[in-house]
């Protein structure tokens, strides 16, 4: 086996390579030889380390220093300075967000990740994904192959993962293994295991982050599934945005078949199970798991009643159990490490770790993975290390368009299932996105359920009228015509949307609208009673000023006015808007030098 | 979504190609089916439709049922260059409606359409998952992270000379 002194960690997640990582690597590997390194310093492509803000990121071991926003050309500096001589290129060690300093040495030191605990995401950023050999070697297929070789009873399995407590990350939050156990116990020749990568929370990646940086995990977490109730095929469904976590999922099954990890006869034990992937076609709703299965059925994803629930009749109207891509990714630490070591983490009902995408108004965007019981604050200022531009929090946004938000007098909650949904909102699948002062939470509202209203699959009633209905009652809000009358109207909708809808989709829609105006009902009669959109958001309460004495009356904003709304002299007064003409376009501001256009 | 334009012909070949590997293969192939076709098409006619339904041998209801049903999938071409721009929540907040209100100014079209010399055409995405670049547009498969609404012009510029 090669032996090299260093090794050169390059990111290649989604986030990095639409930064232009591949052509970092492509560099390394022109420059090397030039420096007879080639046999020294191997160069490995790997999935996401988490910090996508600092991107691209390219980490050096054995010193584990971590070097943020390289671009091709800072590869020569590395090689020349770092590779070669052994000094740290220490301009490019500083997160944008914090003041340089001589001291931190490698990432471990860094606040983002001193407050991680990487179970779902352990091989992410560490292992080439596109090398089976790399998964093996971190104990990868080591639980498929002690189950099979071994023979252990598939009941003794599924009371392991009963008991680590793990709940399924996708949402809902069920308990996995009784999830598995109502699919064991159900008799029938074919039974299937889905995987739910249709990761369609806007936000939210830890799926695709786990598909791109260590496929395998979810390839043998699946394997184990369907020896557990008695499967012999597997889907993954995955979204056909994700192009880059679909190729290495393709070469993963691929190499899993090559060397008879999954096919058939594994270990010689006599089970058999394969994998296929289906590609998802934009449809929101299809992350629900009975409108999935008739998506991977080749129909239109409408959502089933359940019961029968998919445990006893599922995909081809046979027993099947479907599991998000991080749950799955949690499967083989459980069952190498023991389910005692997993249930010690977390909170009571809430047990392990959770990824969230943190985004938004937040300097560290990336992939954190946390205990349970972590609190909103510690992600948010610690991990997160805060809201740039010095600008206020104003709340956190969690579950997606299914979720709600969380606002600063809330910052200290534990966050676990049951936490999230007592202040409103909901774990869903792990977005995260912060605000800040500037956003005006009407609005937000407004663009979740302008969301639902597209992604409304339009079966049932309640669902596709009522968010109709709901979106219009916000425009009209957001526009100024809003009245008090409105505020009730919604609520009342609200409450029919969740008693009245067939799937979760539906049941969810108003939380982003009762959360909002649970929290910041003052935002909202700001907007209905005094029309005023504080934070200049919402363009029919907005209105364009110019302040007289910043004015220098030179006729630009005048000019570049698209409707002549705007009159004053040259030299002599100053310049005016005419409101009631204004069609608050913006044009004015944009041309004022001397900042007198204003927003009111 | 090929660079280079195939002739009709050529795409005809190919269309014939595809359905030949999932000929009676029935309904659970209608999507990777008219997932390949859109491919090669760029947007799904109603005669390529009715090739797949019939190949397949189910109803060409069923293929439309499923087309209209998944954004993925158009009934219209898209323009030689397409201008995609994220509205994921991550993006929003920070701004991205804005700069998809700048691109239809300077292209001339809405969301949704395309320029009558079909060159351009501008859609919304739901979430690339670049998150940490936003706000985020993808043009092509060029993706640009981090923008402000001024530097959309300069980006348009580069596109309408090439």
């Amino acid at each position: 086996m090669e032996i090299f002194r260093a090794h050169v960690l390059v990111c290649c997640g989604t986030g990095c390579t639409s930064s232009n990582s591949p052509k970092i690597m492509d560099r390394f590997e022109e420059l090397l030889p030039l420096h007879d390194l080639e046999k020294e310093i191997k160069v490995v492509k790997t999935g996401c380390f988490g910090l996508c803000a600092e991107g691209p990121i390219v980490v050096v071991y054995p010193e584990g220093v971590m070097y943020y926003r390289v671009s091709p050309d800072d590869v020569e500096e590395i090689v020349s300075e770092h590779l070669l001589k052994g000094r740290f290129v220490r301009r490019l060690m500083t997160l944008s967000s914090e003041i340089p300093s001589t001291e931190r040495m490698s990432a471990d030191d860094n606040n983002f990740f001193k407050k991680q605990l990487r179970i779902a995401l352990r091989n992410c950023g560490i292992i080439n994904p596109e090398k089976i050999e790399e998964y093996i070697a971190r104990d990868g297929y080591q639980a498929l192959g002690k189950i099979l070789t071994e023979k252990t009873d598939p009941m003794a399995i599924i009371a392991m993962i009963k008991q680590s407590g793990l709940r399924g990350r996708g949402g809902g939050g069920f308990p996995t293994g009784n999830k598995w156990e109502f699919a064991a116990k159900v008799q029938n020749d074919v039974k299937y295991v889905c995987c739910n990568a249709d990761e369609g929370d806007p936000g939210a990646f830890m799926d695709r982050s786990i598909l791109e940086g260590d496929p395998h995990s979810v390839i043998e977490a699946m394997a184990i599934a369907g020896y557990c109730i008695g499967a012999n095929q597997g889907y993954v469904y995955v979204r056909a945005e994700y192009p880059i976590a679909v190729e290495r999922l393709k070469l993963a099954i691929s190499q899993a078949r090559e060397y008879g990890l999954i096919g058939t006869n594994i270990f010689d034990s006599g089970f058999d199970f394969d994998l296929d992937i289906r590609l998802g076609a934009g449809a929101f709703v299809c992350g629900e798991e009975t409108a999935l299965m008739r998506s991977i059925e080749g129909k239109r994803g409408n959502p089933t009643p359940r019961p029968p629930f998919p445990a006893v009749k599922g995909l081809f109207g046979k027993p099947t159990i479907l599991n998000n891509v991080e749950t799955f990714a949690n499967i083989p630490v459980i069952l190498n490490r023991g389910a005692e070591w997993f249930s010690a983490i977390g909170t009571e009902k809430s047990k392990g770790t959770k990824v969230f995408a943190l985004g938004g108004k937040v300097n560290n965007v990336g992939l954190v993975e946390i205990p349970m019981g972590t609190t909103v604050r510690e992600i948010v200022f610690d991990i997160g290390g805060g809201i740039p531009n010095g600008k206020a929090f104003k709340a956190v946004q969690t579950g997606g368009p299914s979720g709600g938000c969380i606002p600063a007098v809330l910052l200290d909650t534990p966050i676990d299932y049951d936490n999230l949904i007592s202040v409103g909102s909901m774990m869903g699948s792990g977005g995260m996105i912060v605000m800040d002062e500037d956003t005006c939470m009407v609005d937000i509202a407004k663009f979740f359920l302008e969301f639902t209203v597209d992604e409304s699959c339009g079966k049932c009633a309640p669902c596709r009228i009522g968010t109709k209905r709901m979106f219009e009652l916000l425009t009209k809000i957001t526009d100024g015509s809003g009245s008090l009358e409105d505020l009730k109207s919604l609520e009342g909708l609200a409450t029919a949307l969740k008693n009245g809808s067939l799937c979760a989709l539906g049941q969810t829609a108003a939380n982003p609208i009762l959360s909002t105006m649970h929290h910041f009902r003052n935002e909202y009669l700001e907007h209905v009673v005094d029309k005023k959109c504080k934070c200049h958001v919402c363009k029919g309460l907005t209105q364009y000023y110019i302040e007289p004495d910043k004015c220098k009356k030179c006729s630009l904003c005048a000019k570049k006015c698209p409707v002549n709304c705007i009159s004053g002299v040259i030299g002599k007064e100053s310049f005016v808007i005419d409101a009631s003409k204004c069609i608050k376009c913006g044009a004015c501001m944009e041309a004022c030098k001397f900042g007198a256009v204003v927003k009111k | 979504m090929g660079k280079t334009k195939l002739t009709p012909e050529e795409m005809s070949e190919k269309l014939d190609v595809i359905i030949a590997s999932h000929k009676g293969e029935g309904q659970k192939a209608i999507m990777s089916t008219l997932q390949e076709a859109q491919g090669v098409y760029g947007y799904l006619p109603l005669p390529v439709q009715k090739k797949v339904a019939f190949a397949l041998g189910v109803s060409v209801a069923e293929v439309y049922g499923v087309v209209s049903f998944y954004s993925f999938f158009t009934l219209k071409p898209k323009g030689d260059t397409v201008f995609n721009v994220c509205l994921g929540t991550a993006c929003y907040v920070k701004g991205s409606q804005l700069l998809l209100e700048k691109i239809e100014e300077n292209i001339g079209v809405s969301t949704g359409e395309v320029t009558t010399d079909g060159k351009f055409s501008i859609s919304a995405c739901r979430c690339v998952g670049a998150c940490g670049l936003a706000p985020v547009i993808l043009v092509n498969d060029d993706v640009y992270g981090r923008l402000t609404p001024d530097e959309i012009p300069g980006i348009i510029a580069k596109y309408k000379e090439a």
